[in-house]
């Protein structure tokens, strides 16, 4: 054999290392997750309250807050988030906006969730008043996930095909009618994905929410959107750092992780799985 | 009456475009407004370079350089961990990996990178400190290295998918050149592919890193939290990002703790800023280079 063939040999068997490395251990944390966790999951734990102090009981209502907190973050990033990329892609697709927009979009993508924390506490929670609740918390999730909307939106509309806008126009229809009738409506799988992501985005986002909306206990469920509330990742967190026995503590938390777990990675596997039929669809 | 219609709605949705602006000018306006006050008090240079943080000591110390070191390893450490799994992993996607094993691991890694932080932090917690301690003889854990450890494997999705698309921007016509000429597939691959893709590997890692560095539920729980400049990487540390998380809710609103957070967080967006810029301007040059231009 020759000596540039062993080369190559041996650099690829590096590669599929680092290729195999990556997915074993990415793996090996969530098997062990699920291999820990599932032995908690019960439908007592999914279903009750946590009692004795966080030691016993189930994690309902902290399954509940996280579903509020992530709901309102949508509610409030996907009008306007769909909105801008609409702008981008219908009236404006050339114009020195786009570059801007499409700027401060990758910049607000990168910015440290615990900087959109402290955003939060010093807009939402101190100077709109809205104290420490789900209402503060679902709006600092809601600039957080922002981005992601923005950005998968503009992709799905972008995929539109020319053809059917000009088909629309050619039948007389308005810009508006064609965008409200035609264009969005074919985009929705895309902007559906990008709702998906976000939704697991939101969930699993511990930082914004630790002075917007955490509570480490509340005696019983979320009333209104102006109380503190429990969230899964919080709960994981305090869990694991306060609290006096911590090992019935980190045997609740194995089973929060394993919930969490699930939760983000079945939305993100739908999202990417919407995202590659869509595809199909168009070049088909 | 239908055309003042059309232009309403125009104006409406050019309003919505610069949502993401404004909150963008926003988080900049808040975060100047909330750590200036420090700064009446402490100097600039203080702050940055000063070696003792203790902000609840009498008189309070706001030196931030441990915190700043603090961060720098980890992400340091962490760049080791995953700039050659990432990049490992997107050479083998591109250039190894049959049709059918690229469906199944592509997907994998892009789902992979959605798990939150906070899992690695409880998995660090609870496997990867105990293991490190008993397997180093380490006195603790939870320590810079076991941090950038895992702090490294979660960036390792972003890195792997980020150049996995560079790779896929390089024309064939590049390596049918190579290949015409004599040259093997890794000859190939390390003079011509990777090379051409080398500002969108670049950013990619740039991407990479920012995440590591303002990640900050893993290293809360993780790096040991201990405010000091460490001597060795299997010192406990406290970066920028854990100060933050784990102190403000003790800080009075309004007291110069509090004020000092927001200024650390000042910091800690500016850096992250830079690298989205340079992550930013390197990518576009790639486009145009490759003849990608959008």
């Amino acid at each position: 054999m020759k000596k540039s063939e062993l080369v190559q040999k041996a650099g690829f068997a590096f590669l599929a290392l680092c290729m195999g490395l990556t997915v074993f251990s990415l793996l090996s944390i969530i098997v062990f997750l699920a291999v820990k966790g599932s032995g908690v999951i019960s439908w007592e734990f999914l279903t009750a309250a946590p009692a004795d102090s966080m030691t016993a009981g189930g994690i309902a209502p902290v399954i509940l807050g996280t579903f509020y907190l992530t709901l309102g973050a949508v509610l409030f990033a996907l009008p306007p988030g769909l909105a801008c990329a609409v702008y981008l892609t219908e009236y404006s697709p050339k114009g020195w906006t786009v570059n801007l927009v499409r700027i401060s979009v990758n910049n607000l993508a990168g910015v440290p969730s615990v900087v959109f924390g402290l955003f939060g506490l010093a807009v939402f929670v101190k100077f709109f008043g809205f104290g420490v609740s789900i209402l503060s918390g679902s709006l600092t999730l809601g600039v957080l996930i922002l981005p992601v909307i923005i950005s998968a939106s503009q992709e799905a509309l972008i995929a539109v095909p020319q053809s059917l806008r000009e088909a629309s126009l050619a039948l007389g229809a308005t810009q508006w009618e064609t965008i409200r009738r035609v264009v969005v409506p074919a985009a929705l799988p895309g902007i559906l994905t990008g709702v998906i992501l976000s939704l697991g985005r939101a969930a699993g986002e511990t930082a914004p929410i630790l002075f917007t909306a955490a509570a480490f206990y509340i005696r019983g469920y979320p009333r209104s959107p102006m109380s503190e509330v429990m969230a899964l990742p919080y709960h994981i967190y305090a869990l694991m750092t306060e609290g006096t026995r911590p090992e019935l503590q980190t045997r609740i938390a194995y089973g929060s992780s394993l919930v969490l777990l699930l939760m983000v990675l079945l939305m993100s596997a739908a999202a990417i799985f919407i995202r590659q039929r869509q595809r199909r669809t168009w070049h088909a | 009456m239908r055309c003042r219609k059309e232009k309403l709605i125009r104006y409406g949705f050019t309003a919505a475009a610069f949502t993401a602006l404004v909150f963008l000018v926003g988080i900049v306006a808040v975060l100047f407004t909330e750590a200036l006050p420090l700064f009446r008090k402490v100097r600039v240079a203080d702050f940055l370079f000063g070696r003792v943080w203790y902000p609840t000591g009498e008189p309070a110390d706001f030196g931030i350089l441990p915190l700043i070191a603090g961060s720098f390893w980890v992400t340091l450490g962490a760049l080791l961990v995953c700039v050659p799994l990432g990049v490992g992993s997107a050479l083998y996607l591109n250039e190894l990996a049959g049709p059918k094993q690229k469906a199944v691991l592509k997907p994998a890694v892009e789902i992979l990178a959605g798990v939150p932080s906070i899992v690695y932090g409880f998995f660090g917690m609870v496997v990867i400190a105990p293991l490190l301690q008993d397997l180093l003889g380490l006195p603790i854990g939870l320590c810079a290295f076991t941090a950038s450890l895992i702090l490294g494997l979660m960036a390792t999705p972003t890195v792997a998918s980020v150049a996995e698309d560079a790779l896929g921007f390089v024309p064939r016509s590049f390596r049918e050149a190579s290949f015409a000429l004599g040259a093997d597939r890794w000859r190939t691959l390390t003079k011509v592919v990777i090379p051409a893709a080398g500002s969108g590997i670049s950013t990619a890692i740039i991407l990479g890193m920012s995440r590591a560095i303002g990640e900050t539920m893993t290293v809360l729980m993780v790096a040991g939290g201990a405010a000091i400049i460490p001597a060795s990487a299997f010192d406990p540390v406290r970066p920028m990002t854990s100060a933050i998380a784990a102190e403000m809710g003790e800080a009075p609103v309004g007291g110069e703790h509090y004020h000092a957070l927001f200024a650390i967080a000042l910091v800690l967006f500016l850096v992250t800023f830079v690298f989205n810029i340079a992550a930013e301007l390197i990518s576009r040059r790639f486009r145009l280079k490759l003849g990608h231009a959008r």
